[in-house]
């Protein structure tokens, strides 16, 4: 068995609205796989169903194999967007209410937390309430709460908001840790920096329907355009970007260079390669730079909602 | 259910430990007794003050009708005209003065009879005057018709019917009493405890929502779970707060009695008093004894059983009707709309239960109301009292916890629901379409 997750064609409509329309979507065991979308596709909805907090219409969802079942709660440590604490508990002792929630037994639940809150160096906060605490103080307790118990499947949505960049980066290296360490993570975000950071796997769902989905890296090869940064050190710059311009697209670019480069963007036909371009440019010149142009998610996310658009 | 029992602990414990909850629970009783004391030691004061009531009684009829008592004196003004009387009684400072017109004929004497006085004469004062005034002048015309009053006085006969059921059991009206306020009472601390405490389950699921933790918990927990847990704890809270208020208030008054010398039982003896004359029993000797006898007459068995389980349902339903108004809407002034065909049933409940109850306990409308569901914890509370039939009580009870649990199947729907939707508040279209999700 791979894959920890797999959603067979769920649906859920709320009255004559369709949140999810048949929707499957597979985690292999180990990964982070992000699950991407603009707001209001239906990853929530998809993010409740697999956390049993809604049902779906149709479809089922199994976790290692097995449908959904309410001790599955305990395999998954759920960190939702909209989320908060009591405002007027102790941070210990809300901490330790939720973790038993999720099955621990109270001495199981000190020691842990104890562990974790020493990790993140917030060992002093036990007895503050939560009130007292900035958000990013308190996103950190929260983050604590979801992973507490060991769950197998961990589910971020928005994990970094409200954190400054060293914290934010603290955490990133706790849920690469996390992986590491075998848990599979489920990261549903819109910073797309971060999808390139973490990601193995993503599903990108836009109106109710999933319209990409696999290997970040494949999904890269599939929207690959076959463009190249070129640098070229010649004494005819204008002569060559015209000549260039008649056998290739190109457009101009930006990079940092010593001299006073050429540069250009230089897009090839179906039957050029690369090495029919770098030896054409390097008859031409010293060839100073040349990479090829590899599609960020950014990119592959603005391009593939509007083309289902 | 060890979710269960984890969630009713916090909400009791959060609860209990809140500021304004401890504040409440010892500043009520103290609030409370200290209003009582103020109000028994200013009636107390009020009744210590001395009138003067200057009277000028032309007719002269009057000399032995009005005789002086603790707090009030009588002064006959003689040979002066009535604005002379005005000045010496405004001038004396009295309370005011009674004018009775010099005639012969007494129903015209009657029509012209004043009280002047500076401010609003008190009520109970120009009655009792009446009542006197009147007596005599009866008293005068019957003798000037040449009727014998001793004889009428001793024509008097005084009729007490004495009641019993067809089982033979002795019944007075003093019972009647003892059963009112027996079912008064339980019926209206339910309705004060629905109202307080339910309002509490509210205010605590609308905090949940917005402070954003809800889903965080439901991806632990059943909304059921939870909704149910909120309902346990609040209560039991409640139950604690209540308790602490009876032995505090209880310890309290006792203390305050003690220390101050008010007998602030005393307004309640009034009204026993007023009892008393209401059922006009000769014998206060008798009148104790019947009271006991109604007291250990009542259903005691009965009475505690279905006052238990009409209680428990009762609140239940209600408590779950307000959780579920709280997971509908964002905040506190939302709920204004939904609040309101919660409360009319309640309200109409403790009228029914106060007026037709009291005048007739086993009529068609409080039998009716009995049966329905949210109106009849309170109604049947106050008629078990009077000996309601097992298989009513049974009836009613299966007809209430039906529908308990129907409205928590109801209300989980639109918690469930409800929880999780931020944004503009719903109308009652949209709630009954959450039912369908």
């Amino acid at each position: 068995m791979n894959n920890l997750l797999e959603a067979h064609s769920v649906s859920k409509k709320f009255g004559e609205f369709t949140a999810l329309n048949n929707v499957s979507i597979s985690v292999p065991k180990g990964s982070i796989f992000g699950l991407l979308g603009p707001n209001g596709a239906g990853k929530t909805t998809l993010i409740r169903i697999i956390n049993q907090i809604t049902m779906p219409d149709t479809g089922h969802v199994t976790l290692d194999g097995k449908s959904l079942q309410p001790e599955h709660i305990k395999d998954i440590g759920y960190l939702p967007e909209e989320r908060g604490l009591y405002k007027s508990m102790k941070v210990g002792e809300q901490a330790l209410y939720l973790a038993r929630l999720k099955g621990l037994s109270k001495q199981e639940a000190k020691e842990r937390l104890q562990y974790w809150f020493d990790r993140l160096e917030i060992g002093d906060w036990w007895h503050k309430k939560i009130q007292e605490l900035s958000k990013g103080m308190a996103q950190k307790v929260q983050f604590i709460v979801t992973v507490l118990h060991n769950p197998k499947l961990l589910i971020f949505d928005e994990p970094f908001s409200g954190f400054d960049p060293i914290n934010a980066n603290l955490i990133k290296d706790e849920i690469l840790r996390l992986r590491d360490q075998g848990a599979t993570v489920i990261f549903s975000t819109h910073r797309m920096e971060s999808v390139e950071e973490l990601c193995d796997h993503i599903a990108l769902i836009n109106k109710s329907n999933k319209i990409l989905d696999g290997k970040l890296t494949d999904i890269k090869r599939q929207y690959r355009t076959q463009t190249y940064e070129v640098g070229l050190r010649t004494e005819h710059k204008e002569q060559l970007q015209k000549e260039l311009s008649t056998k290739f697209e190109i457009a101009p670019t930006n990079f940092k260079t010593l001299e006073d480069d050429l540069m250009l963007n230089i897009k090839l036909s179906e039957h050029d390669t690369s090495n029919d371009l770098l030896g054409y440019l390097s008859s031409k010149g010293e060839v100073s730079h040349f990479v090829e142009l590899i599609p960020s998610a950014n990119d592959i996310f603005i391009q593939a909602v509007k083309n289902n658009n | 259910m060890n979710h269960l029992s984890l969630i009713i602990k916090r909400e009791y414990l959060t609860k209990v430990r809140n500021k304004s909850f401890i504040i409440m629970t010892i500043l009520s009783p103290i609030i409370m007794i200290a209003l009582i004391a103020v109000v028994a030691y200013l009636s107390q004061l009020n009744n210590t003050t001395e009138r003067t009531i200057s009277v000028l009684d032309e007719s002269g009829l009057l000399k032995n009708t009005l005789e002086d008592t603790e707090t009030t004196t009588y002064q006959f003004l003689e040979n002066l005209n009535l604005e002379d009387a005005k000045i010496v009684a405004e001038k004396g400072e009295h309370y005011g003065l009674l004018y009775v017109k010099g005639l012969d004929n007494i129903d015209d004497l009657s029509k012209h009879i004043k009280f002047y006085s500076k401010e609003l004469p008190s009520l109970t004062l120009i009655s009792s005057l009446e009542n006197k005034l009147e007596k005599q002048l009866t008293d005068l015309k019957m003798a000037q018709k040449g009727i014998d009053i001793a004889k009428i006085e001793a024509s008097r006969v005084n009729v007490t019917i004495g009641q019993e059921s067809f089982v033979g059991e002795k019944t007075s009206k003093i019972d009647s009493v003892v059963k009112l306020i027996f079912g008064g009472a339980a019926g209206y601390l339910l309705f004060m405890f629905i109202i307080i405490y339910g309002n509490m389950i509210m205010r605590s699921v609308i905090e949940e929502k917005t402070s954003r933790i809800i889903e965080v918990i439901i991806s632990s927990v059943k909304p059921i779970q939870l909704m149910l847990g909120k309902i346990i704890g609040t209560s039991l809270a409640g139950i604690t707060q209540f308790a602490i208020w009876i032995v505090l208030g209880g310890v309290l008054m006792s203390v305050v009695s003690m220390i101050l010398g008010i007998d602030l039982t005393q307004s309640a003896a009034g009204q026993e008093e007023l009892m008393k004359q209401a059922v006009e029993s000769p014998d206060v000797g008798l009148e104790i004894q019947n009271a006991l006898h109604a007291f250990y007459n009542l259903p005691i068995f009965n009475l505690i059983v279905a006052f238990i389980l009409f209680f428990v349902s009762g609140y239940l339903l209600y408590s779950s009707l307000y959780a579920a108004i709280g997971a509908a809407v964002d905040n506190e002034t939302d709920t204004q709309q939904f609040m309101l065909p919660i409360l009319m049933p309640l309200i109409l409940a403790v009228y029914i239960g106060i007026f037709t109850v009291i005048e007739d306990p086993h009529g068609t409308i409080s039998t009716v109301f009995s049966f329905i569901p949210l109106t009849s914890p309170v109604v049947m509370l106050m008629r078990i009292p009077f000996g309601v039939p097992i298989w009513q009580q049974l009836l009613s009870l299966a007809i209430l916890i039906g529908t308990f649990i129907f409205t928590v199947w109801f209300a989980a729907k639109i918690y469930r629901v409800g929880i999780l939707m931020y944004g503009k508040k719903p109308s009652y279209k949209e709630l009954y379409k959450w039912l369908k999700y």
